[in-house]
């Protein structure tokens, strides 16, 4: 591997420090929070739930609408464009990947509105708000395949590595979002700017693959002892 | 933060037949599954547009139209000229597209032709420059769907490197005490890659090329992949509802790449035949 040195010391293949938690939002049917390092996620999820355009209603599933939104102190310079074309994009590829992985035969009719705000951006905001959307799905009892574990990849002076942070986001040649149903093997998520070769390429993904389930078992984990303080409260532990 | 929209009907017999087709490798469009629609390229007949190109993809119709004005660099490029992509899906194109500012569908296209633009610098930036920090070039491309049948990515995306071939825009020099003075010269971008888009569907187990608007609405997701002169991968994207696995990525990149060289000549070919 080359001697390239990560900016806040990590290893190549390293996460940020990483905390999951459910149940944030009281008002929500499910609610999670995220954090990669300092990129901070907040995601609530409303239903499944009446759906008061009866026009878009798909009679046979339930529909799934995505708002990703950074608030405006949640970069360096404040972001004052209410919903900018960068975030239509992002709602959409996150609508999409979690349409794959959530059971809407199940709640025809209906929808499931999930909100994430972008409290603070450090890099793979998108894969961390995908990580916490999962959660708060689950959170809400929402029938799904399997939780979604999302990182990024990329490369940055000929080396591959993962978890990409602001500056390595900027600096970077190349990074990949990427989201995986880790128990199914599939892919869900997958985005790719930047120049890479077909090694590189294929070596990014198994990176991804491993670092993708680490984080699985940081939500299921975190899905467990959410769990477990519930059936505390209720004397079944 | 709409609803996943599928207006277009294909009746159950139709999408049966289909699927049954794609069972037995055959398309409903006589194609091999790793076939392009045949491509047909107009360009430079819009003599108000700087540049501009009119590509179908089988019936599928995308019109590029470049602009270019002076305008102040980014503060993070103050040397560079700037690309901006635009994309709309007006009704002409199709009866499901409705006017009103561009859609969720058509931001990502937009998004899609610009990264595919941008990170392997198609055009070279650095010469868009007029004074570094305060005037630079600035490069509008404007993407529009004429008819929508399907993979607009790939018809798009050579709409655009179609239509910034044949740019030219007026020459500006600046000349002290007088500023920014127009020598009455018309020059071309300088073009330094050749990105090709390369749209494969997963529809079932099968991984089809270039899918057409039925095998589009019936299949699972699409990825374009973006492929740059020397095989190198320059993008990626998946869109639709479905998943994917990692073997079919694997699969989707060793086309794509080599696919590269022979859809770039097919371009070429049929820009030379009406130069």
């Amino acid at each position: 591997m080359s001697s390239y040195k990560r900016v806040d010391g990590r290893n190549y293949d390293e996460l940020r420090p990483i905390k999951a938690e459910v149940r944030v939002l009281k008002n929500a049917d499910g609610s999670a929070l995220f954090e990669l390092g300092n990129t901070k996620v907040i995601a609530a999820v409303y239903g499944p739930r009446e759906l008061h355009s009866k026009h878009i209603a798909a009679s046979y599933e339930s529909l799934v609408r995505v708002r990703y939104h950074m608030v405006p102190f949640s970069v360096k310079e404040r972001k004052s464009q209410p919903f900018t074309r960068r975030e239509i994009e992002i709602s959409k590829v996150i609508k999409e990947a979690l349409s794959a992985c959530i059971r809407r035969e199940l709640f025809p009719r209906s929808t499931i509105d999930i909100y994430v705000e972008v409290l603070n951006a450090d890099g793979s905001t998108r894969v961390a708000s995908l990580n916490a959307t999962s959660l708060a799905l689950a959170d809400a009892g929402v029938f799904m395949y399997d939780l979604i574990a999302a990182v990024s990849v990329g490369k940055i002076q000929g080396q591959l590595i993962v978890d990409l942070n602001e500056y390595e986001d900027q600096n970077s040649e190349a990074d990949i979002p990427i989201a995986f149903m880790p128990s199914l093997n599939k892919v869900v998520l997958l985005q790719m700017d930047g120049v890479m070769t077909y090694e590189e390429m294929k070596e990014a993904l198994k990176l991804a693959r491993n670092a993708a389930e680490k984080i699985y078992q940081i939500e299921k984990e975190c899905l467990k002892s959410s769990l477990e303080s519930v059936l505390k409260v209720y004397g079944y532990l | 933060m709409e609803g996943i929209k599928y207006n277009i009907f294909i009746p159950k017999i139709r999408q049966k037949f289909i699927l049954n087709a794609l069972k037995e490798n055959k398309r409903i469009d006589n194609r091999a599954l790793n076939e392009y629609r045949a491509v047909k390229i107009k360009y430079g007949h819009l003599p108000n547009a700087d540049g501009s190109a009119e590509v179908s993809l089988g019936n599928t119709i995308v019109l590029a139209g470049v602009k270019i004005d002076i305008s102040n660099p980014f503060p993070s490029e103050p040397d560079k000229g700037i690309l901006i992509v635009n994309a709309e899906f007006p009704p002409v194109a199709s009866p499901d597209f409705e006017p009103g500012p561009p859609d969720e569908n058509a931001i990502e296209l937009a998004r899609i032709v610009d990264r595919g633009l941008r990170k392997p610098e198609v055009v070279d930036f650095s010469s868009l420059c007029i004074i570094p920090s305060q005037k630079v070039y600035r490069i509008w491309l404007d993407i529009y769907a004429l008819n929508h049948d399907g993979n607009m990515v790939d018809a798009a995306g050579i709409a655009a490197i179609v239509a910034l071939m044949n740019t030219k825009y007026r020459k500006f020099t600046y000349v002290q005490d007088k500023g920014l003075v127009d020598t009455g010269e018309k020059v071309p971008l300088s073009i330094k890659n050749f990105p090709v888009f390369i749209t494969h569907a997963k529809i079932g187990d099968q991984i089809i090329l270039d899918p057409n608007l039925e095998e589009e609405m019936l299949a699972d997701c699409k990825v374009t992949t973006i492929v740059s002169e020397g095989g190198l991968i320059t993008g990626m994207q998946k869109s639709g509802i479905g998943s994917l696995t990692l073997e079919d990525i694997d699969k989707i990149l060793i086309d794509s790449i080599n696919l590269y060289q022979k859809v770039k000549e097919n371009i070429l070919k049929e820009v030379n035949k009406n130069a």
